[in-house]
């Protein structure tokens, strides 16, 4: 049970990039459908589809940064891996708001793309207005993006 | 997500709404100087085949694409059956008006349909329903029974009718669709009305509107027989009591205005799933809004032929879907 800090640890990084990434995988994969959709009727809305099908994929990213800040943190990158249970169980809670939050802004902005594909196929002129729509989401990825890293630097200089 | 499945074939009904036949649009057919006019600036539109003039046959095509189109995005266009029980049923009156004066008349048929025309004379033909589903089954076995029996016409098809439309209501409530259910619950309960008011101006007594009406939700078909017994002001004075009182004055103004109501009203309640991304509503509505611009264009050219008023015929144009 020595390792139990680094197991800790790691399960938190990998939960970070497993549970967003599922989350944007769905998300894309929805919004590329509806955009294949739009552009097999006009193939000219391509590129303003393409912007709005990759907006959920972002939350995959956050929470590769996530994981890759974590396992830099415990030394599993390079250095000494030897950290407390109570370090361990630190950064696997640090960890979850990117997983939960990831994902689940991930599906739901997804909708929100979807839906801004359809006002696209309608009123192409409306492109920036449609883009707003699904970015607002975004915001409380960030938002989980923000203190999951703010928390994972602030554990690593605890002495627990 | 079952509404997730049918993202792809949203965002192509989205864009091809865009082709759908606008207010403006019909506006325009209405006041084109002649037939040959309007038939030009519907073949503008991509409406028709090129090799033909006949309306009715560009109306067959335009529904063919509605059609191929549905095929194309769902494979399985089962869950749109619903659409279609109207017109096997429509068929089946045909087909059994046939095995009795041995005359075949095909141009009634209607080429959309669950069933297959030629099944459906057969059966008519032989009296063997069990090919059929089992929703035309007995209606068709009692419709052609009195039919040869009796000759009466009317009273075949009123019993096909009447199945016709607690197929539809029956099939709406049983697909688990919120539109669907409504489709069916609107198509059943306007057709109850229409039936009340033309019993009521032929004089129908109470027992016979009471095998004429089919069982919704919306409209209590004993009441609305006890009122077209009475007459339209009573079937419009029941209406008032009912979801559907803003048609009363429609009814009161004219049978036709009120069919316009009702067409209008379901345009209305789908108009909704303009603003809708996911599920089937979206496919559904394009369907219907299909058709509808299908029987307004119809309107139009067959005022053009008769050469009805401009005005006469923009009264009975139908709201569109977009």
């Amino acid at each position: 049970m020595e390792n139990m800090g680094v197991m800790l640890a790691l399960l938190g990084a990998v939960l970070a990039a497993l549970v967003a990434g599922i989350g944007s995988a769905i998300g894309v994969g929805m919004a590329g459908e509806a955009a294949a959709g739009v552009v097999t009727e006009d193939p000219s809305k391509f590129s303003k589809v393409l912007i709005l099908q990759l907006l959920p994929g972002t939350q995959g990213i956050y929470g590769l940064l996530v994981g890759f800040i974590t396992l830099t943190q415990i030394g599993i990158m390079g250095g000494s891996a030897d950290i407390s249970v109570v370090k361990g169980l630190l950064y696997l809670v640090a960890c979850l708001p990117m997983a939960f939050v990831g994902y689940k802004s991930a599906i739901r902005q997804a909708r929100a793309s979807v839906s801004s594909i359809s006002l696209v196929a309608k009123k192409p002129d409306q492109f920036g207005k449609a883009m707003i729509f699904p970015s607002m989401v975004e915001t409380y990825a960030i938002l989980a993006l923000l203190i999951s890293i703010l928390a994972i630097f602030g554990i690593s200089g605890l002495s627990v | 997500m079952a509404e997730n499945l049918y993202l792809y074939a949203v965002a192509r009904i989205r864009s091809r709404e865009q082709a759908l036949l606008s207010a403006s649009f019909l506006q325009q057919l209405i006041s084109a100087p002649d037939y040959e006019a309007c038939l030009n600036m519907l073949r503008e539109k991509g409406w028709g085949e090129k090799e033909s003039d006949d309306p009715d046959r560009m109306f067959a095509a335009e529904r063919e694409k509605t059609w191929d189109l549905m095929r194309e995005l769902l494979g399985d266009v089962s869950v749109f059956d619903v659409f279609l029980y109207g017109n096997d049923f429509h068929n089946l009156k045909v087909a059994i008006k046939e095995c009795r004066s041995r005359k075949r008349i095909p141009d009634l048929y209607m080429d959309q349909g669950c069933v297959p025309v030629e099944v459906i004379r057969k059966a008519a033909d032989t009296g063997e329903f069990d090919v059929l589903p089992e929703r035309m089954q007995g209606p068709a076995a009692e419709a052609r029974r009195v039919f040869l029996q009796t000759g009466n016409g009317q009273l075949c098809d009123l019993i096909l009718d009447k199945a016709a439309l607690e197929a539809v209501y029956g099939a709406g409530k049983q697909s688990g669709n919120e539109f669907l259910a409504l489709y069916g619950e609107l198509t059943a309960a306007c057709a109850d009305i229409k039936i009340a008011v033309r019993g009521a101006a032929a004089g129908k007594d109470r027992d016979f509107l009471m095998k004429a009406l089919a069982a919704c939700d919306s409209v209590r078909t004993d009441e609305l027989a006890d009122a077209a017994a009475e007459g339209r002001e009573a079937v419009a004075e029941y209406l008032e009591r009912t979801d559907y009182h803003e048609g009363a004055d429609a009814l009161r103004q004219s049978l036709s205005a009120f069919e316009r109501w009702c067409d209008d009203l379901i345009m209305k309640k789908i108009r909704p799933q303009l603003y809708n991304a996911f599920g089937l509503g979206p496919l559904a509505a394009y369907i219907l809004a299909r058709e509808n611009e299908i029987k307004s264009v119809r309107m139009i050219l067959a005022g053009k032929r008769s050469g009805l008023q401009e005005e006469t015929v923009r009264e009975r144009i139908r709201e569109t879907y977009v």
